[in-house]
This record gives structure tokens, C-alpha cells and sequence, in this order.
């Protein structure tokens, strides 16, 4: 293992991107991010710039709209980066699958500028604080 | 060398700062009730910003962008060799070093004022004019201070002389004190007057732009300033270092108790607005420092120790 990931598993700084989700991730994320769960114990701390970050944390299936914004926020993201797809839609656009808009998922988006990103999913309708929680851990403890 | 590169420069300052800013973390942490970050937190961050992908945007002016972070660490590292010097060696002066330290705390503003403008970032583009109007808010304030000091001791420019020569429990230095330490708080961007960076408003503002290891050398910067700063407070108004074992640890316990000041006042306020700032600064500041330098001058001229 390179000392990049091994420092970027210590640190990672995350990144909260919303591409059409309903808010109910987002809130989520929000609460996640409060002193009851306190994530700095992990050393995981939100910045307002994706060129900051070492995580996307990703809601919503994607929109027409809000795909070359994806884009673009992951381009500007310094690499190496991990994208994590948070909540049903990110992962495989939930209910909104039949949508016309729909142009998603998050992974089919990432992988068309970058064949090889890290991408992780963590399911749910919305996930629950812990969930991602221990869905960030899993998927660090494997990288 | 040694000094400059090992012992009291480059590598401890760096240690120690990066220390500094994992007890500013950890104390913000228990005042809200959470553990917070491990004691090596802020070694990974540096370790993994170095580790990072350099992004430079396109409209960036290149040359001062990169320059920008360097300038404003070489600026800060020199003041804090230069006070480590003061506390352990006394003896070895030169005349005039308060001015000389005046000028380099302004370096890493100015530095960060230069780098943001040139990244082409609206974000930042904002956050240079209030930092500037930050840097002119609170700089008045800090050199006034400091002339009450100057005062006290009898007109002297030395460092190591004035922390001799200081007396600590009079009206004026109190009062000078307690204004250099919210001008301090003000350089170290601490939240009532973050404003430059208001992670909220406009996303950590001067330093949007920057990524990977100039983002590493910002962060050094930052950590280093919070050694260098809080230990200039301690030798201009707090008596410095004495000599000995017993003298080090009591400079150590003068900068804890500024250190802790510091992350107090930034746990118990919320952000004030640049014009907030200003008048703070220049009025209420400016009012309390002319009466410590009306209290001194009395002092000096009656011969009463304790104005």
C-alpha cells in the first residue's frame, strides 16, 4: 500500500456534491456531520471545495442537468479521490429509474472521464448516519 | 543552519505547531461535547495534502499562485526562529528586532492576499478583499500595542530586553495585551473574524483554489503561526522565557494560557461581519489602547510602576 492511500485513509476530507437527490441523503449527510456523530474521529472533515477534497459523497441519481456539473467537480477534485455513491438513488437512480431526465447513476457518469475511480455505494432510502458510517469505514478498510 | 533547519527553526516549530493545532482541535472538541481528532491528525493531513494531485486553474497567474505559499511559510518561520532565539539565548541580540518582527507577521497575509488574487477565483476573490480590510483593521491596533510596551520599558526596540524589562501587572500592559491577543486572534483567522475564509459563505475563501502540497504549505504556514504569534505575546507582554529549566517551563506556561485564551474566545463567539470588524478594531480598540498609552506615559513620567 502507498503512503498516499495510507495518509488519505487517515484524513479523508469530504466533499458533499448534490445531483437532483429529493434532500433526504443530504440531511443525512448534514446530520452526520454533527458533534453526536462526530466523524473528526476518523479525521473526516467537510470542505467547502472540491479541490480540498479526498471524497465526493454523492446524492441523487443523476439529472440531465446536474451530469456536467458531475463532471466537472470531479475533474477539479485533486486526485487520488474516492467517489461514494450515498442513498438508493445514487447507487441505481431508486425510484426515479424510469425518470426522462434521469441520465444517472452516479458510477456510469464518474466512469465515462475516468475509467479507473473509486467509486463505493452505500444503499438505503435514506441511509442512516451509521450506515454510512460504517460504509465509509468498509470501503477504506479495503482500499 | 542547525538553527534554522532543526532545532528551534524548520523541523520543531513545524512539530510543535502541528501539535498546537491538534490541542486547538481536541479542546474545540470537548467544549461540544465529542472526542475528536487523534493526537497524529494533523501529521496525516499535511502527510496526505503532500501526497495529492497539484491543480493549478487556467486564468490562475501561474509564477505568484505558487510562489504565494512559500513566500508567506519562509516569512513566518523566520519570526519564530527568531523568537526561539530570544527565549533560549537572550544574549545575542540585534538592535530594533520588534520592527523587523512587526514586518514578517505581516508576510504571511500578504502572501495569502497575493495567492488567492492571483488563482482567478471569484470565491477568492472575495475573500482577499476582506482579508485585506482585515489585515488594515487589526494592524493598527496590534503596532499600538505594542508602542505601550515600547513605552513601559523605557523606549527600548530589543525583544529580549523588553521581555527583561516588562512589567506584566500594570493597568496599560493589560490593556495592551488583552487587544494584541484579539488582533492575534484576527491573524490566525479564528472564528469571530475568520471572515476570509467563512467556510459557510464563500467555501474557505482565500484558499479555494489551492490543492495538494500547496495546500500542505498553507496548512504549515497556518501551524506555524500558532506557535510564533502566541509566543510574541508571551515575550512582549508576558515577561518571555527566564533562564534555565525552571524559566523554559514557565515561557511554555505563559503560551499555553495564551493558547488556550485563543481557542476559548473562538469557542464562545459567533463570526462578526468585516464591518463589525473594522469598528472594532479602530474604535473600540483604538479607544482602549490610546487610554494604555495616556496611562503609560503618566507612568513613566511620575514614576508610578503599576499604570
Amino acid at each position: 500500500m502507498s503512503w498516499k492511500i495510507w495518509s488519505l485513509k487517515k484524513s479523508p476530507w469530504v466533499y458533499h456534491v448534490n445531483t437532483g437527490a429529493c434532500n433526504n441523503c443530504d440531511i443525512e449527510i448534514v446530520a452526520l456531520l454533527t458533534p453526536k456523530f462526530d466523524v473528526e474521529r476518523f479525521g473526516i472533515k467537510l470542505v467547502g471545495s472540491p479541490r480540498h477534497a479526498d471524497a465526493l459523497l454523492v446524492t441523487g441519481g443523476v439529472t440531465a442537468q446536474a451530469a456536467p456539473r458531475l463532471r466537472e467537480v470531479y475533474r477539479q477534485t485533486s486526485k487520488p479521490c474516492v467517489v461514494f455513491c450515498i442513498g438508493a438513488c445514487a447507487c441505481d437512480k431508486g425510484i426515479f429509474a424510469t425518470g426522462y431526465h434521469m441520465v444517472g447513476p452516479v458510477d456510469k457518469i464518474i466512469r465515462e472521464i475516468d475509467p479507473n475511480a473509486i467509486i463505493a455505494y452505500v444503499p438505503g432510502c435514506p441511509p442512516k448516519p451509521e450506515a454510512i458510517i460504517s460504509g465509509v469505514v468498509k470501503a477504506l478498510s479495503v482500499l | 543552519m542547525f538553527w534554522i533547519l532543526i532545532f528551534p527553526g524548520f523541523l520543531f516549530t513545524v512539530c510543535f505547531g502541528l501539535i498546537a493545532s491538534w490541542i486547538v482541535r481536541k479542546v474545540s472538541a470537548l467544549v461540544q461535547w465529542r472526542v475528536g481528532p487523534p493526537l497524529f491528525q494533523p501529521f496525516y493531513d499535511v502527510v496526505k495534502l503532500i501526497g495529492k494531485e497539484i491543480l493549478v486553474p487556467q486564468e490562475a497567474q501561474k509564477a505568484v499562485f505558487m510562489a504565494a505559499p512559500l513566500v508567506g511559510m519562509a516569512g513566518i518561520l523566520l519570526l519564530s526562529t527568531m523568537l526561539w532565539r530570544i527565549a533560549f539565548v537572550p544574549a545575542k541580540p540585534f538592535v530594533g528586532d520588534i520592527i523587523v518582527a512587526i514586518y514578517l507577521m505581516v508576510l504571511p497575509s500578504l502572501a495569502l492576499i497575493l495567492g488567492s488574487s492571483a488563482s482567478a477565483s471569484p470565491h477568492a476573490a472575495i475573500g482577499t478583499s476582506r482579508e485585506m480590510k482585515l489585515v488594515m483593521g487589526y494592524e493598527l491596533s496590534l503596532v499600538l500595542a505594542f508602542i505601550v510596551v515600547i513605552i513601559k520599558t523605557g523606549g527600548t526596540l530589543n525583544l529580549a530586553e523588553i521581555a527583561q524589562n516588562t512589567t506584566v501587572f500594570s493597568i496599560s500592559n493589560i490593556l495592551a495585551f488583552l487587544v494584541a491577543l484579539l488582533c492575534i486572534q484576527a491573524k490566525l483567522g479564528f472564528v469571530p473574524f475568520d471572515i476570509a475564509e467563512a467556510e459557510t459563505e464563500v467555501m474557505s475563501g482565500v484558499m479555494v483554489e489551492y490543492s495538494g502540497a500547496l495546500l500542505a504549505f498553507w496548512k504549515l504556514t497556518q501551524a506555524i503561526m500558532l506557535v510564533a504569534l502566541p509566543l510574541f505575546l508571551v515575550t512582549v507582554f508576558l515577561g518571555g522565557f527566564g533562564a534555565g529549566l525552571a524559566g523554559v517551563l514557565a515561557g511554555l506556561g505563559k503560551y499555553v494560557l495564551v493558547l488556550v485564551l485563543l481557542i476559548l474566545i473562538k469557542n464562545t463567539n459567533p463570526r462578526v461581519r468585516i464591518d463589525q470588524a473594522m469598528k472594532f478594531f479602530w474604535v473600540y480598540c483604538g479607544i482602549a489602547l490610546v487610554a494604555a498609552i495616556i496611562l503609560a506615559i503618566t507612568g513613566n513620567y511620575y514614576g508610578i510602576i503599576w499604570l
